[in-house]
């Protein structure tokens, strides 16, 4: 049997935890060899990220426990190694990126000192580390990097600090990099640059590279084979191509079913109708920075909008400026005749009931210290006039089975719900208003696909059932498509294009819509490879 | 920066001049000091002198504003009791005050920050078990106490140090020593907190997958994020010392501000307090404006 350069064999973690032993991952065996792309594929909670921490000596023991198995590096157990002798092949022969970069590197120091670390760390010496460091930020493509070497995390963007860790893992010419997540917190188009380069400087160096993702699409653009686990076991593996093409193991099947942008599209509303929501020439100034300029839109009663655009885009500046978050800088947003941005307090209380927003991560905006009974009932206590106290158990039980959840779990706290759940939780505390607009600001962006699909289906549901509208804020186009019946697309705090879904996904006027969409990656590894060859085509035809 | 700055004092002089008004009235009402100064049966006449002497005669308010405009120019008057100029007397005092607050913060920063830090990263461990000793001491024993029991063993039975005084370097190991547990106790804790969390960090966790060894990932990965709170009670901590710790001084005999402004207060030597509060004041406000840039200092996100 031909040796691997890396080689999981049988591998059994454990974690002792205050609630008992928790299998992490059970019996994971995988191999990665030079040159090629092993994408480790999976949902929170299912164990993708283990072994590759297993690899790099980051599990920390107790509470974690390695139970069985042989992790083997040319050859050698490392699982047998001294902690010392580890250390050394950290950075060195396999190096690592993470998901989050601006809390992965250290804020206070210079980014110059961090990429130098690693190689000080294994004996090369200062001046050497100095000048190998300007060749890595000018080779991942730092602009004015002479300059930037000395600056700080923070002063660098989000695509900038995850190339910066890029050179930073690349620094010894390691023969493994392992790329956890690397692309998820970023604009799509900036996901499209970092994976070109991870890609780029695979083909440079010959190293292997693995990919831990929960992005099919991401699977799609960069790997040669797929590893697919679930609860802390594989379920599949095999080239990427075959997984996507015939998957075998239903929860495989269920996965790729889950992927969003292939349903059909809502045909846009009867424009009859009278909007529920005007704004027009919506502006918000931060000082001299313009967060918001000149936005007007409508939303009718019982239609979903989605606003897309990329991070700064200030989509979510619009959303809170008209739910009075933040105080517009001029313009009106008239809520069925009212303006929302000049009415007094009083009547913006009442208001408050019909315009609800739910956010990004349920974690946060859910208090931890209160029930979800206290959480739903909550919005009877400051609005009395909905309900008498008596009845609040009964509407908190209606509420939470009308979102899928148990009535009986009413009395538990936030911790003990699945991410899924908790964001049920916050469209039952919504609901609890009996609003008429929702405000949905990235309220699936932090959820697994699978979970993603159940809670847009949830929305929907209610949509119909109810009449609501959806002011639904996104930076998933795929997901969007799906779910939408207009799109607006943002672009440096101003509106760029606006129309019905069809028309934007299938006749994009304008450039920066288009890109948007080229960047987004479709599941189908074909298809990425098509798009490829035909970015390549035309980069030729241009050289 | 710069404006900062010149907020930051402006603001101190207003919570300065308005400390010193309440000071000022409140000292009063703590009686007259002619009755400490004279004999139970001085004459009327003498009694009166001494009033005309000290300028206790005027309506309190014509007394403020004289004060106020003598203190303009600086000059904090004479002390009664002591016939030098008030500000002499306590800035001789202070500076012996601020050598004890110095040595014992170095010390209790120093070896906070070290054993806060190997505490942190054992859990449970050896160090870990010393730092809570040392705080549990910290928190309940009062510091008068250990002061006294110190005394006991170390001075009267042991014969090691001197009972009090400072002619030698030994006399100050004792005062050194009764005021450093306390703050050394708290400050520990806050360090281990705070490292705990620093060590779960994410950028520990690429230090480690660059094979940084223990001891930078600890010193100086982890620490200079885990300063900032650190160095505010620090701050909190050295600010108490520089008030003058009035109970250890006085057991010690030290002639430190704290000292100094507990006997003035029972000589109704009105001056001495007033000057004394202004002194620490300032010491005070100079401290946080260092702790404030220390912040920017340690955390490159942090700008005035």
């Amino acid at each position: 049997m031909a040796e691997h350069l890396l080689e999981v064999r049988g591998l059994t973690v454990d974690f002792h935890t205050a609630r008992g032993v928790v299998h992490a991952v059970r019996d994971v065996s995988w191999h990665l060899d030079r040159g090629e792309c092993l994408a480790i594929l999976g949902e929170s909670g299912s164990g993708k990220s283990v072994s590759a921490s297993a690899v790099m000596n980051l599990i920390d023991c107790p509470p974690g426990e390695i139970v069985s198995g042989e992790i083997l590096f040319g050859g050698q157990d490392v699982l047998k190694m001294s902690d010392e002798a580890r250390r050394q092949l950290n950075g060195k022969r396999i190096a690592m990126i993470f998901q989050d970069p601006l809390s992965h590197l250290n804020p206070v120091y210079t980014v110059g000192f961090q990429i130098e670390e690693m190689l000080t760390a294994h004996d090369t010496p200062k001046e050497q580390a100095r000048a190998r460091c300007m060749e890595l930020l000018e080779r991942v493509g730092i602009p004015d990097f002479r300059n930037k070497i000395d600056s700080y995390p923070h002063q660098f963007s989000g695509g900038q600090r995850q190339r910066i860790m890029i050179a930073m893992a690349l620094a010894l010419k390691p023969d493994i990099l392992i790329a956890d997540e690397p692309t998820t917190a970023l604009d799509v188009t900036v996901q499209a640059q970092i994976l070109a380069l991870l890609e780029e400087l695979q083909a440079e160096t010959g190293m292997g590279l693995l990919l831990i993702t929960h992005d099919l699409g991401v699977v799609a653009e960069v790997a040669d084979r797929v590893v697919v686990m679930n609860s802390g076991q594989i379920v599949e593996a095999g080239s990427a191509a075959d997984v996507y093409r015939s998957p075998k193991h239903p929860y495989t099947k269920k996965l790729i079913g889950a992927v969003p942008g292939s349903g059909e599209m809502a045909a846009p509303l009867d424009t009859g109708i009278k909007p529920m929501l005007e704004i027009n020439r919506l502006t918000k100034h931060f000082g001299a920075f313009v967060a918001l300029e000149s936005a007007s839109l409508t939303v009718l009663p019982g239609e979903t909008v989605a606003i897309v655009g990329e991070s700064g885009s200030g989509k979510s500046t619009l959303a809170k400026t008209l739910l009075r978050l933040e105080d517009a800088t001029s313009g009106e947003a008239l809520y069925q005749g009212r303006d929302l941005v000049t009415i007094d307090a009083r009547e913006l209380f009442a208001l408050r009931r019909e315009i609800q927003m739910v956010f990004q991560d349920p974690t946060q905006s859910l208090n931890p210290r209160m029930s979800v009974y206290d959480i739903v009932s909550e919005a009877f206590a400051i609005h009395p006039e909905i309900l008498p106290k008596a009845r609040w158990k009964d509407r908190v039980r209606g509420l939470l089975e009308q979102v899928g959840l148990e009535a009986g779990h009413m009395h538990r706290y936030p911790h003990q719900f699945s991410g899924g759940q908790r964001q049920r939780i916050a469209i039952a505390r919504a609901l609890a208003l009996e609003p008429k607009l929702i405000v949905c600001d990235e309220a699936v962006s932090a959820l697994d696909v699978s979970v993603q699909s159940q809670v847009i289906d949830l929305l929907t549901k209610l949509q119909q059932e109810m009449g609501l509208s959806y002011l639904f804020i996104a930076h998933d186009l795929p997901l969007v498509r799906d779910f939408a019946h207009r799109v607006v697309v943002m672009q440096g705090g101003r509106i760029v294009e606006q129309g019905p879904v069809a028309e934007i996904f299938d006749n994009p006027r304008k450039d920066y819509t288009r890109n948007l969409m080229a960047a987004s990656l479709d599941p189908d590894p074909e298809v990425q490879a098509e798009r490829r060859r035909a970015k390549r085509r035309m980069q030729e035809e241009l050289a | 920066m710069n404006s900062f700055l010149g907020k930051r004092a402006i603001a101190s002089a207003i919570s300065l001049v308005g400390l010193i008004i309440l000071v000022f009235f409140l000292s009063r009402l703590t009686g007259d000091p002619t009755d400490l100064y004279l004999p139970v049966d001085a004459s009327l006449e003498s009694r009166e002198r001494f009033r005309e002497i000290n300028g206790l005669n005027d309506p309190l308010y014509v007394q403020f504003f004289r004060y106020m405009g003598d203190l303009v120019q600086f000059d904090f008057g004479m002390s009664i009791r002591r016939a030098e100029p008030a500000l002499d007397a306590v800035l001789s005092a202070f500076m012996w005050t601020l050598q004890l607050a110095l040595i014992t913060m170095s010390l209790v920063t120093v070896s906070a920050i070290v054993l806060g830090s190997l505490a942190a990263f054992h859990v449970g461990g050896f160090f870990d078990r010393i730092a809570t000793f040392f705080s549990l001491i910290g928190a309940s024993a009062p510091d008068f106490w250990v002061a006294i029991v110190a005394i006991v063993v170390f001075s009267v039975t042991l014969g090691w140090v001197p009972t009090s005084g400072t002619g030698t370097l030994w006399h100050w190991i004792l005062p050194i020593g009764v005021l450093f547990i306390r703050p050394f106790g708290l400050i520990v804790q806050i360090v281990r907190g705070s490292m705990i969390t620093a060590l779960s960090s994410a950028y520990v966790k690429t230090a480690r997958a660059k094979g940084v060894k223990n001891r930078p990932i600890i010193f100086v990965h982890a620490l200079r994020n885990a300063m900032l709170p650190v160095i505010t009670v620090i701050g909190d901590q050295a600010a108490a010392l520089l008030n003058g710790a009035v109970v250890v001084e006085t057991i010690f005999g030290f002639p430190g501000v704290g000292k100094l402004m507990i006997d003035s207060i029972l000589q109704r030597d009105f001056t001495v307090v007033l000057a004394a509060i202004f002194v620490t004041a300032v010491a005070i406000f100079v401290m946080n404006i260092l702790i404030d840039i220390l912040y920017a200092v340690l955390d490159p996100r942090i700008r005035y």
